[in-house]
């Protein structure tokens, strides 16, 4: 097409001008053909290499459709992961067939504050940093005060995960926000998307980082801590693969939390061990979602702080001190 | 205007154009004390960079603080050479030729230092990297990493086209300028010899490139407005955050080329080309932004205030009334209001007033960034308890304050560079323009 136009041109100018843009695109041609061809050989020639190290000795397999193949025994690779490569794959899979959830139960906090400690145990934070907190609230200059533990509510929605800029932190299928702190580029977007304030930062050296050198990163526990990144409530995602309820829910002396699967409608009482209906225990009791009308469809549910079993008392524990 | 334009010739246009392209005492004395200054704050950010962001006043809570109202602000002043060049140029203003350039350099020079202003806000900046790698559309971050490297690219070929003739016009004169810089403009002019097919080319180069312009400097701050308004908080959470981001740009931008316009009439003696007509017509610009920006504030504020939902109430009481009361009214009468209404006189759009006034809008201008970002995060919808007290209210560290000085003299550096090695007034197009007969090739 180009090659008549060209030459059908009377104008001599223009014929000038055709013949430019015709050399220029045999020349960008030119150059793309050559990147192509050199890019071509650099990987047969990698290719070539990758053979000539083969051992020739071929082992005979079974595939998974049932077909005998021969592969040379250095192309052999184990299918089984370990270690911290198994843990990241398991870490952004989840618990199959599960869909986690708690339920808060605010008639029974009187703010004994030990969840929050063994919170802050298993996950090497400081005083001051929070993935468990209890609140003092008050909705309204009248309505009676009352001590509420917040933690990451695990949204449906999540606004911080939509925002994050490198997938460092992500939605698993059974329910679970966790954070990636290899990939965290420290950017705080997600705490300022987060409307329930459950994100806190590593501003300074992690607790103890001297001593936790070297460990292997368990995505799922969110330990070591690292300087820069971002942490949060992982519904204690490690100690769920191990069949076992989260940190703060065993802590609790009082009763307050429920923890469990949606899918199978099933919550147990972190300090009595009883078993209930998830949909049961919400209907009897009033259970509700913190800022429903914000659309991030939580999976921390709330059952209402009515026939207190404590008094509410102000929170008389120390302020941590300054970082 | 006091002289016969007509009377200016093409020699003279020339040396008055470029008589400042020299080294001279003034200059090593200025490029000296802005890099020592910029070491100093150097050295501030290798302290963040060794033991974390802690080194600032952020924290848990408040966790953007001076670096991101910083990063805003440079956005900000940058959209500046979208309004002059592209805006103004395209419905066809004419006396907008000698500003140009000082636009383009202003613009060129605060979107190339927001990119790095942002990373200063990194937590791991040497992940920095990741971002492109494993960036992820969804995320407004990867929206304007986007949209300010396009603008950057666009303005910075907007600069350089226009100064092909200038540079060509240069090298081929008389004109004293060091070896150096003689073989820079050889190679840079493309040997451009004037000639009609050339300048039709360039001229529709400009062309093309000033409309890209538009719809780019929109996107950069209206996607930075973003980063804010796709939150759920109250003081962000609003749906004209992008146009009034926009026209706040513009207010900041306006005042910052009219303070450089000053700054190089006084000093490369360019009285005869920067007249009382650029300034007081740039006045008229700042005083047109800077209504628009007031009808959004009334919007912004008022709106909300009207219904005073709970968040909204607590934000309004704190920035109206509370902690941040005087700066908030500062910035509102002192930065807005008052610029207005001596604006709206010719008296004050002589270079002197309105000098002034640029420089209080400006100053103004970096602080309601600062009012913007900061107030909202103080007040989250839940309270804030069990914390340090440091936690509760932000304040700004000395090491934050020198990291967030460094991207300012940064700036000053690229602008006293670019407008001290080229003219900073486009030759070519006042030579034309001014009518001067022939302009010479040898």
């Amino acid at each position: 097409m180009e090659e008549n136009n060209t030459t059908n041109f009377s104008n001599e100018d223009e014929k000038s001008k055709g013949s430019t843009r015709r050399n220029f695109l045999k020349n960008l041609g030119l150059a793309g053909v050559g990147v192509a061809t050199g890019a071509a050989a650099l990987y047969s020639g990698h290719i070539f290499e990758a053979k000539k190290e083969a051992t020739g000795e071929s082992k005979v397999l079974l595939t998974q459709d049932g077909k005998l193949v021969s592969v040379d025994s250095l192309e052999i690779k184990s299918h089984i992961k370990t270690g911290e490569e198994l843990r990241e794959s398991q870490g952004r899979e989840g618990i199959p067939g599960r869909r986690w959830v708690m339920v808060t139960d605010l008639s029974h906090c009187r703010n004994a504050r030990k969840c929050i400690n063994a919170c802050q145990d298993a996950h090497q934070l400081r005083p001051e940093q929070y993935h468990m907190n209890t609140l003092q609230m008050q909705d309204a200059p009248n309505t009676a005060p009352y001590n509420m533990p917040k933690n990451c509510q695990h949204c449906d929605n999540p606004p911080c995960v939509a925002v994050c800029p490198v997938d460092a932190t992500f939605k698993r299928p059974d329910g679970i926000v966790l954070i990636e702190n290899d990939r965290c580029i420290g950017c705080r977007f997600c705490m300022a998307a987060c409307p329930y304030s459950a994100r806190i930062f590593n501003w300074i050296e992690p607790k103890d980082a001297a001593s936790h050198q070297g460990q292997d990163y368990n995505v799922e526990l969110n330990v070591p801590q690292k300087l820069g990144t971002i942490s949060k409530c992982l519904f204690s995602a490690d100690r769920l693969r191990e069949g076992k309820l989260p940190y703060c829910v065993e802590a609790c002396p009082n009763g307050v939390y429920y923890f469990g699967d949606e899918n199978e409608d099933a919550v147990t009482n972190g300090t009595t061990k009883e078993t209930v209906r998830l949909s049961k225990l919400l209907r009897d009791n009033g259970g509700y979602q913190l800022m429903p009308e914000l659309g991030t469809r939580p999976r921390v549910y709330y059952l209402p702080p009515k026939n207190r079993l404590f008094p509410f008392e102000e929170a008389k524990d120390a302020t941590p001190e300054k970082v | 205007m006091t002289m016969d334009d007509n009377k200016l010739t093409f020699e003279k246009i020339t040396a008055d154009l470029t008589h400042h392209i020299r080294i001279n005492k003034g200059f090593v004395i200025w490029m000296g004390f802005l890099t020592v200054s910029l070491l100093a704050c150097l050295f501030a950010y290798s302290l963040q960079l060794r033991t974390g962001l802690g080194v600032a006043g952020i924290r848990d809570y408040v966790t953007w603080g001076l670096y991101l109202s910083n990063f805003v602000f440079f956005v900000a002043a940058s959209l500046i050479g979208m309004l002059v060049s592209a805006v103004l140029g395209l419905i066809g203003m004419k006396w907008i030729t000698p500003i140009t350039r000082i636009a383009e350099t202003i613009a060129v020079a605060f979107a190339a230092v927001a990119g790095l202003v942002i990373v200063s806000d990194m937590g791991r900046p040497e992940r920095l990297a990741y971002v492109f790698i494993y960036g992820r559309p969804q995320s407004p971050i990867l929206w304007d990493v986007t949209v300010i490297v396009t603008y950057f690219v666009l303005s910075l070929m907007l600069l350089y086209l226009p100064l092909i003739a200038d540079m060509a016009i240069i090298h081929n004169s008389k004109v004293a300028i060091p070896s150096w810089l003689r073989s820079i403009y050889k190679r840079f002019s493309l040997n451009f010899t004037d000639s009609p097919e050339q300048n039709r080319i360039i001229n529709r180069s400009i062309r093309v490139l000033l409309i890209l312009l538009v719809p780019a400097a929109l996107s950069i701050h209206t996607v930075t407005s973003w980063l804010f308004a796709v939150t759920s908080r109250a003081g962000w959470d609003s749906s004209i955050f992008g146009p009034y981001f926009v026209s706040g740009a513009f207010v900041a931008g306006s005042a910052a080329v009219i303070i450089a316009m000053f700054f190089f009439r006084k000093n490369y003696k360019l009285e005869n080309y920067l007249t009382d007509l650029h300034f007081n017509n740039m006045g008229k610009v700042l005083a047109t932004v800077s209504l628009v920006y007031l009808y959004f504030n009334i919007n912004e504020y008022l709106v909300p205030g009207y219904k005073l939902k709970r968040a909204d109430a607590v934000h309004l009481q704190e920035l109206l009334a509370g902690r941040d009361a005087l700066l908030f009214w500062m910035v509102q009468i002192g930065g807005l209001v008052i610029p207005i209404l001596f604006l709206l006189f010719r008296r004050f759009r002589k270079p002197v007033p309105v000098l002034v006034i640029s420089i209080a809008v400006l100053i103004a201008a970096w602080f309601k960034r600062y009012l913007i970002v900061i107030p909202t995060q103080e007040h989250p919808f839940l309270p804030i308890q069990h914390v340090p007290q440091n936690f509760v209210h932000y304040s700004p560290t000395l090491i934050e304050s020198m990291i967030t000085i460094a991207p300012f003299i940064l700036v000053l550096i690229i602008i006293t560079l670019i407008s001290k090695f080229f003219p900073v007034i486009p030759l070519h197009e006042t030579a034309v323009e001014k009518g001067a007969e022939h302009i010479r090739f040898e």
